[in-house]
């Protein structure tokens, strides 16, 4: 499954002379018109709605509204929708979550990577079973109250780092099993003890792993809604909650404005993001999947 | 008879150690890998993944309700009564079915926009991008603009309008049969581009003088492609399915804030029957659904699983 790459991959590609035929020249017209119709028609429909006054946006249309008010808009849902405390929340939750399950799942990968025993297969195989088996959402309500930690920071952080170990523990033990180990033997004549070697010999190679991990569950973490509605159960706003509850509330009932106002805020930082860093992110997002 | 030896290597992966070294390689093991570096991973997972679970397989025998306090054993009892109102079944089968159409559509749409723009042109290269935004944006946010597009006076209609001439007023979620197949689509429109991007990256690691080599052989383009490059994309449509299959049983987000459920629960896949019973207070039933949840993909994804594992020890 898991690629290394070490270095940026170059491709060589050069195209057969090829007379360029009908359907050559037809193919540009055909991807703009795609993109036009199936993502521009959505995306249009969010902001020109989020644009318009509640009772223009009552039933919404791809008509421009006759005068913008997204500022308000955004300024509206800013409060209403308590996006700070809930874009704090969020970052309380993915942050802690998204270092925890990184730090922990690359040391156990590293050792089920390196010492090949029977017990570790087991282990190994027990730990990446999350990929694929679906967490028992309700009963982990009921250990966290058992735990104190129902309705906590805490308690969803733990719940999202159990949830996404075995994705993390996947990639990296594939990846690991690529490093050649005499660049750990090399430290260790140097007389570095295990947690040295683990820190400034392996954690720095599993960089563009970490990278693809991180990616992927920052996406996860940040947009789930499932989890959190029966985690923390409206004891701590997080985005995606705020927004499931706002556009369930009667306050937003037909308040179409509203709720692509908000979408727009919530989408805004992972876009931003992405622009930033596309290329790595690609890269990062398909170096782990086809070989 | 395995000497003790033997039952703690395991022969295959042995060829990268230094098998062949004087003292038994656990010893060595334990000062260069120490097993307690496993220990924080796997008390987290212990605790929050593992528990849980097997909580799954008795809190399924109770009954656990917001109602009353204590929580006693009633045996079969959840199970015998979901099963014969037919929520239990009907379930599964929307969730399947919802699966499947999920699978279908976003590896069609996916593999057709990764052929569509496979060339690296400015153009394609932007359009790639642009079909990367869905992946990004939040589901909910995702079954709420469809929500909005697929009214009977949204746009959609609009649009249909505009180009047939005439008043077009289809109501697209109002239907028991084919708003589930809205909803996979749309599944499918959030994560087609994932799907493309794997197809892409499957495509490029197919060289160059493979398809030259069949153009020399005189095969037209039609059959250089469907017999030379699709079988060699078999890793790229093995991992598109198994997580789209896998990642759409395990859905929510989408058909919840598209129409909750409705039209008459047709579109009530396991995890908004879970998400309704529990805010009813009804644990018990709850927890039930989401053991017959787990067991579902268990079943499944056994072969899925020992598929990954096959191919991850080819790499």
């Amino acid at each position: 499954m898991t690629v290394p790459s070490y270095g940026p991959t170059t491709h060589r590609r050069t195209p057969p002379p090829r007379p360029r035929g009908l359907a050559a020249r037809l193919r540009p017209i055909a991807v703009i018109a795609l993109v036009v119709l199936v993502m521009g028609v959505p995306l249009w429909l969010v902001v020109v709605t989020a644009g318009k006054s509640q009772a223009e946006a009552l039933s919404p249309d791809l008509s421009l509204p006759t005068r913008w008010q997204l500022w308000q808009n955004l300024a509206q849902v800013w409060q209403q929708g308590e996006v700070p405390a809930a874009l704090l929340g969020s970052l309380l939750v993915v942050a802690p979550s998204v270092a925890l399950v990184l730090t922990l799942g690359s040391m156990a990968s590293w050792v089920l990577a390196r010492r090949a025993t029977r017990l570790n297969a087991v282990l190994y195989a027990l730990a990446i079973s999350g990929i694929v088996l679906p967490p028992a959402v309700v009963t982990i309500v009921l250990l966290l109250r058992q735990l104190g930690l129902a309705g906590s920071p805490l308690g969803m952080i733990g719940v999202y780092t159990g949830i996404y170990m075995s994705t993390v523990i996947f990639f990296v033990t594939g990846f690991v099993r690529s490093v050649p180990i005499a660049l750990e033997e090399a430290a260790r004549m140097d007389g570095a003890g295990p947690v040295r070697v683990f820190v400034s010999v392996i954690l720095p190679l599993l960089r563009p792993v970490l990278a693809t991990a991180t990616i992927l569950i920052c996406l996860y973490v940040w947009n789930d809604v499932f989890y959190a509605f029966f985690v923390i159960g409206g004891r701590l706003d997080t985005l995606p909650l705020n927004l499931f509850q706002v556009a369930n509330a009667g306050l937003y009932l037909d308040n179409w404005h509203l709720i692509f106002a908000y979408i727009i805020l919530m989408s805004l930082p992972l876009l931003v993001v992405f622009a930033v860093a596309q290329r790595r992110i690609i890269s990062g997002i398909t170096g782990g999947a086809v070989k | 008879m395995p000497t003790g030896q033997e039952t703690l290597t395991r022969p295959a992966t042995e060829r990268r150690a230094p098998a062949r070294r004087k003292t038994p390689a656990t010893t060595g093991r334990d000062r260069t890998h120490p097993m307690w570096f496993l220990a924080p991973a796997f008390a987290i997972l212990f605790v929050f993944f593992f528990l849980p679970t097997l909580f799954n397989f008795i809190y399924a025998f109770t009954d656990w309700s917001s109602f009353k306090s204590d929580i006693r054993p009633v045996g079969l009892e959840n199970f015998t009564s979901l099963l014969s109102d037919g929520t239990l079944f009907g379930a599964l089968r929307i969730t399947l079915l919802y699966a499947a159409l999920v699978a279908l559509f976003q590896n069609l749409f996916g593999f057709g926009l990764a052929v569509l723009l496979e060339k690296d042109t400015r153009l394609n290269r932007a359009a790639r991008l642009i079909f990367l935004i869905p992946v990004l944006m939040s589901a909910l946010a995702v079954g709420y603009v469809f929500q909005a597009l697929l009214k009977p006076d949204g746009s959609l209609n609009d649009l249909l309008s505009a180009l047939t001439g005439q008043q077009v007023s289809i109501a697209w979620l109002g239907s028991t049969t084919w708003t589930l197949v809205l909803a996979a689509i749309i599944h499918a429109w959030k994560w087609m581009g994932l799907s493309m991007l794997i197809y892409l990256a499957g495509l490029k690691t197919i060289p160059e003088d493979v398809t030259e080599a069949a153009h020399i052989d005189g095969a037209s383009p039609w059959q250089a492609f469907w017999s030379i490059r699709f079988p060699l994309l078999a890793p790229a449509v093995t991992f598109n399915v198994a997580t789209a299959l896998l990642g759409s049983m395990n859905g929510f987000d989408i058909v919840q804030a598209l129409t909750g459920g409705g039209p008459a629960r047709s579109t009530e896949i396991l995890n908004i029957f879970i998400y309704r019973t529990f805010g009813q207070g009804l644990f018990a039933q709850a927890t039930t659904m989401s053991l017959v949840l787990f067991l579902m993909v268990a079943l499944l994804a056994f072969p899925v699983i020992r598929l990954l594992r096959k191919r991850e020890e080819i790499l």
